[in-house]
Formats: structure tokens, C-alpha cells, sequence
């Protein structure tokens, strides 16, 4: 079967001769072992990505707690979502600040951090790397800033600032609806350095480096001019991917804020759109309202990465 | 064949003092704050019980002990489901759900990198958009799914999603599709060799970087895997959630508490180090057109 993929470049009857369907039928029973190939994999996918995006945009419509069957109500999940659910809205409101926040700081840190690198000679930049690297593989080890934050004076900022006069009684930071968020995002931001900082060194090892020599002739002055016109433009495929990365992941946060913060956390202060799926979702079995929650999320997420790739495509020019 | 290029000579091109020590002073603080509490959690599960309650707080420790491993381990004994089990677990799932992957993965990359078949753009476009939402929008459905599979409470319902991440696939075809010529192909092809053959032994080889970047992100996540929605019984829950457990035990365990997650995090550390140069290669190919 197979061994006519090659041979059959030179196809008998010109493509001109068929109609779009013949053709398309012709090349489907040609690359019979292509579609073996990619079966496994995107029966999977189907089932575990593709159809429950689908089946939550149908089950959005409907009343459904696991044990009735559905029954359609059209838009009331999301007239209740938008109108009447006051936790919604806080959840909204934080989730967009704590994207707005994780998402663009932890893209440009990695950024930053692999461009300042670069230069550095590969031993030692693999050394950095890890260090920077770390925190992003080690699984809970973020639960480290719940005793470097602890609520007692044991902790060690609260023993810091009381030793240096700023405080006079310890502060329950993560408990204090003032503190919490902030605190999140540092953590978040801790943890964020992962695989599109991976990506970005790769990316500017991967610049030539007779693009610089050249553009030192045609007269770019300092680093800030190189990197604007040389190295980023040709790094965009790389500065899309990692786009991509940190914005799904600015919005994937929501194991942390519960590990740090509890759930719900004080005054909902932390509570973000995936502790609102969580809670009526996975807590309250409210699968239609969920549903709704999740596409909303599902949009906001789609649209953002649309929204920044349009941007990024202007880097440069 | 590899697109990297180590630089030999450090370029001398407009540079200027002011700036390098500007980029030194900021790369010394971010790697403080990055690097600060990894050490800190290394200095915590080091420290004797006095200065683990010191006041005030020492960030380093003056009399380093192993105890609190040893505690660890004790406490491990004393569980009420063997320790060995849990950790069983998490290897059991991390390898047979790693060894799915890179399989699935890497069939189906090679198919849509190398053969041009109706139906390929569109089932990466599909993968590429799945990359911009993140997991939590689809569990609810997928709880459903599983129980009519009657998946829950069992392995499979662990191993068999992981089986096909959207980021595998898209790291792997990216890289094959940079790093394989054509030609090789096609004259394997010419002479005979069946498409499955002329994967296997000539597609495969020549994008070893890749399945070891696979094979680490997958085992990462899978060695990261705490408490699930899908498991109940405690026979087959994972290290990751024993340990989260001896964490939650408070105050008398903040010593082995810090000593197991310097155990946790030492796996996919020395795991990073081992293949750091591999996932760097692969990276590079790991850019997304517009």
C-alpha cells in the first residue's frame, strides 16, 4: 500500500480529471496508513478534548445534576451566571487581575531572564537555567511560602518585620483578604517559569549570529536596538508558542491559590473562575450551571491567545 | 542536522558596562527569589526540632541533621496502607502512562509531519487550539465520561488521558518536521520499506531529543500527580497525595514534612539535569507560525 506514496507523485491521471471528491477520496484510500497513524492519538484527543469542550456548550443550556435527564432551560444558566451570581462576578473580576498580572510579568521574565542568559558560556547557563527552571517541576514544593509566610511569628517573614519594627503582631497573610491575592500572584509568578522560558533560550541559541555582525554594520547601537529589531523578530515563532504557554497557564493556577489559600478562601479574595467551576462543578454537581461557568472560561481563555497573537505578529516591525 | 550553535567567542557587539552590570544586578535579584526558597525548604528539612521552633527564625541551619528523614520514613511505616504502594502506584502510572505517550504521539507527528494526507491541517489546528485552554474546562465532562466508562477508581482513568496531551504531539511534530529531510524518506520509501518500517527505523532515530523531552514532560506531570477526582479507594492513591498528607499533619511534622519534598522534588530535578541539553534542542523547533 504505502510504497505507491512516492511512486504515485507521478499519478496517472492528472488531478484536473477528477472532481475535488474523487481526489480526496483517492488520496484518503492512498495514505490508508497515515490515518492508522494518526488514529490512536486523535481518538483519544476526541474523546478527552475535543468532545467535552462540545459537550459543555450543550449541557451550558440545560438544568442537569447527573442523575435526571437534561432538561433544556436556553440561556438562564447564563442569564443567572452574569445577573445574579454576586461570587461570579468577584470570581471574574480576580481571575482577569491575576491573568492580567501572571500572564505578562511571567512571559516577560522568561523572556528577560533567557535573553540575559544567552550570553553567558553553556555551562554556567545551564546552571542558571535550572535554577530558574526549578520551582516549575517540583511539584507542591510551592507550599514552602505557607511557612516563609506563616501566620505565627514562627514564620519567617512575620518574625522579619516584627524584628525590624514594621509590625508589631504577626499577620495571618494568607488568611487577610488584603494580602492573599498579592501573595498568590508572587507565588504564581514563582512557579510560572516553565516551559516557554525553555522554549525562549532555545529560540535566541537558535539566532544566527551574523544577523548581529550585519546589523552592526548597518548601524544598531546598543543591546536594546538589537533586540528589538534583530533577535525578537526572528524569535517570533518562538515568542508565539511561548505566548500560548503562559496565557493557558496564567489562567491554571487555581491548584495553587486553593493549596495556599484554602477554598474558598477569606471573603472569596482569592476565589478565581476555576474555584467557581470546582464549586459547582465538582462540589454542588450542578453539571448545566458549571457547563455555562466553563465556557465562559473556555472563551476567555481562546479569545486572550487570539487577542496577544495579533499583537505579537506587529513585534519588530 | 541540530539548528543550535553554541557560541564559542562572546560577541563583542554593542555592549556597553553600564548595561551588563544592570542585567547582573536584575538576574542576581530574580535568581534570589527564585532560588531563596528551594534553598530554604533544603535548609528546613535539615534542621533539628529546636530550630525548626527556634525564635526568632533562622533561615539556615546551625547543627544539620538527617533525622527528620529518618522520621519520614518512620511515619511511612506506621501508614495505615503500606508506603510502598503509593509509591508503586505513581511509578506504575508515570511509566505506562509515559510509554503511551511517546508511542501515541509520536505516530500520529510523524503522519502529520511527513505525509501529506487530507484531513492533516485541520487535526493539528485542532491540537494547536487545545493548547490555548487549560484542563480545568474540560473536567467536568470528562468526570462523565469516565464514569460511564466506568473508569473511576481506576488506574485508566489516570493513564489513558495521558496518553494524548496536546503539548506532546506539538513539540513532537514541530521537531520532526525541522529535523527530518524529506529526501531520506523517500528514498526509504522507493526502496521499499513500508511506511511503518521507514518510521521506525529511520523517522525515530533522528529525533531522539524529542522523545526524551516527551518522556520527561510526561513523567513530570504524572510523578506530580496528587489527589484525583477519579481515584477513591486509598490502595491506589499516590505518593505525591501520601506526602501532601504527612504535610497537612501540622506542626509535630513540619520536619518531615520538608524532608518529603525534598524527596518529591528531587526526581524531575535530577531527571531536568540529566536531559536538560535534549529539551533545549527540541525547544528549538518548538515555534508556532502565524
Amino acid at each position: 500500500m504505502s510504497q505507491n506514496t512516492a511512486a504515485e507523485v507521478k499519478r496517472p491521471v492528472s488531478r484536473k480529471d477528477m472532481t475535488k471528491w474523487q481526489w480526496t477520496m483517492k488520496e484518503i484510500k492512498r495514505n490508508k496508513t497515515a490515518y492508522l497513524m494518526v488514529a490512536p492519538f486523535m481518538i483519544l484527543f476526541f474523546i478527552f478534548t475535543v468532545l467535552p469542550v462540545g459537550m459543555s456548550i450543550v449541557l451550558s443550556f440545560t438544568r442537569f445534576n447527573l442523575l435526571e435527564f437534561p432538561e433544556f432551560i436556553f440561556m438562564d444558566n447564563y442569564i443567572r451566571l452574569f445577573l445574579d451570581d454576586d461570587i461570579f462576578l468577584i470570581a471574574c473580576q480576580n481571575t482577569l487581575v491575576f491573568a492580567a498580572i501572571t500572564g505578562p510579568v511571567s512571559y516577560l521574565m522568561s523572556l528577560f531572564i533567557a535573553w540575559f542568559i544567552n550570553e553567558l558560556s553553556p555551562r554556567i547557563r545551564a546552571i542558571v537555567t535550572l535554577i530558574f527552571y526549578a520551582p516549575s517541576i517540583s511539584g507542591s514544593v510551592y507550599l514552602i511560602w505557607s511557612v516563609l509566610f506563616s501566620g505565627d511569628s514562627y514564620g519567617y517573614v512575620n518574625a522579619w518585620l516584627m524584628e525590624l519594627g514594621f509590625i508589631t503582631a504577626p499577620v495571618l497573610w494568607f488568611q487577610n483578604a488584603e494580602y492573599v491575592m498579592g501573595l498568590c500572584i508572587v507565588v504564581a509568578l514563582w512557579t510560572s517559569l516553565g516551559t516557554s522560558f525553555l522554549s525562549f533560550i532555545a529560540g535566541l541559541q537558535g539566532v544566527d549570529k551574523s544577523l548581529y555582525e550585519a546589523a552592526a554594520v548597518d548601524g544598531i547601537r546598543n543591546r536594546w536596538q538589537e533586540l528589538w529589531y534583530v533577535t525578537l523578530p526572528t524569535m517570533r515563532p518562538q515568542l508565539m508558542f511561548g505566548a500560548v504557554m503562559s496565557i493557558t497557564g496564567s489562567f491554571g493556577f487555581g491548584g495553587v491559590v486553593t493549596a495556599l489559600a484554602g477554598f474558598p478562601s477569606v471573603d472569596y479574595a482569592a476565589h478565581t473562575i476555576m474555584h467557581h467551576l470546582e464549586d459547582y462543578g465538582g462540589q454542588r454537581f450542578e453539571v448545566g450551571y458549571s457547563s455555562a461557568i466553563a465556557v465562559v472560561l473556555f472563551a476567555i481563555m481562546v479569545g486572550a491567545n487570539m487577542v496577544i497573537k495579533k499583537l505579537l505578529s506587529k513585534v519588530g516591525e | 542536522m541540530a539548528k543550535l550553535r553554541t557560541r564559542k567567542h562572546k560577541v563583542v557587539l554593542n555592549r556597553s558596562a553600564g548595561g551588563d552590570a544592570g542585567i547582573a544586578t536584575l538576574l542576581v535579584l530574580m535568581g534570589a527569589f527564585m532560588f531563596l526558597p528551594m534553598l530554604y525548604v533544603v535548609m528546613q528539612s535539615l534542621k533539628p526540632l529546636d530550630e525548626l521552633w527556634m525564635f526568632p527564625p533562622r533561615f539556615y541551619v546551625i547543627s544539620p541533621t538527617l533525622k527528620n528523614f529518618g522520621d519520614l520514613f518512620k511515619l511511612m511505616g506506621d501508614s495505615w496502607v503500606p508506603f510502598s504502594r503509593y509509591i508503586f502506584n505513581t511509578v506504575f502510572i508515570s511509566i505506562l502512562g509515559t510509554a503511551g505517550n511517546l508511542i501515541l504521539s509520536s505516530l500520529a507527528a510523524y503522519a502529520l509531519s511527513k505525509i501529506k494526507f487530507p484531513g492533516r491541517n485541520w487535526m493539528f489546528q485542532m491540537v494547536v487550539l487545545s493548547l490555548m485552554f487549560h484542563a480545568t474546562v474540560t473536567g467536568i465532562c470528562n468526570f462523565i465520561t469516565m464514569s460511564t466508562l466506568h473508569w473511576v477508581d481506576t488506574y485508566l482513568a489516570i493513564i489513558i488521558p495521558s496518553w494524548c496531551t496536546s503539548l506532546g504531539l506539538y513539540l513532537m511534530k514541530q521537531f520532526m518536521e525541522s529535523n527530518i529531510t524529506d529526501a531520506v524518506l523517500e528514498s526509504a520509501r522507493l526502496d521499499g520499506s513500508t511506511e511503518f518500517n521507514t518510521f521506525l527505523t529511520i523517522a525515530m532515530p533522528m529525533v531522539k531529543p524529542a522523545w526524551l523531552t516527551l518522556i520527561i514532560y510526561c513523567f513530570q506531570g504524572l510523578w506530580n500527580t496528587g489527589a484525583s477526582v477519579y481515584i477513591q479507594s486509598e490502595q491506589l492513591k499516590t505518593f505525591n497525595y501520601a506526602i501532601g498528607q504527612i504535610l497537612a499533619g501540622g506542626i509535630q511534622r513540619a520536619g518531615a514534612g520538608a524532608a518529603s519534598t525534598v524527596v518529591m522534588m528531587l526526581v524531575p530535578i535530577t531527571v531536568f539535569v540529566i536531559s536538560q541539553s535534549n529539551i533545549i534542542e527540541t525547544m528549538g523547533s518548538s515555534g508556532m507560525k502565524d
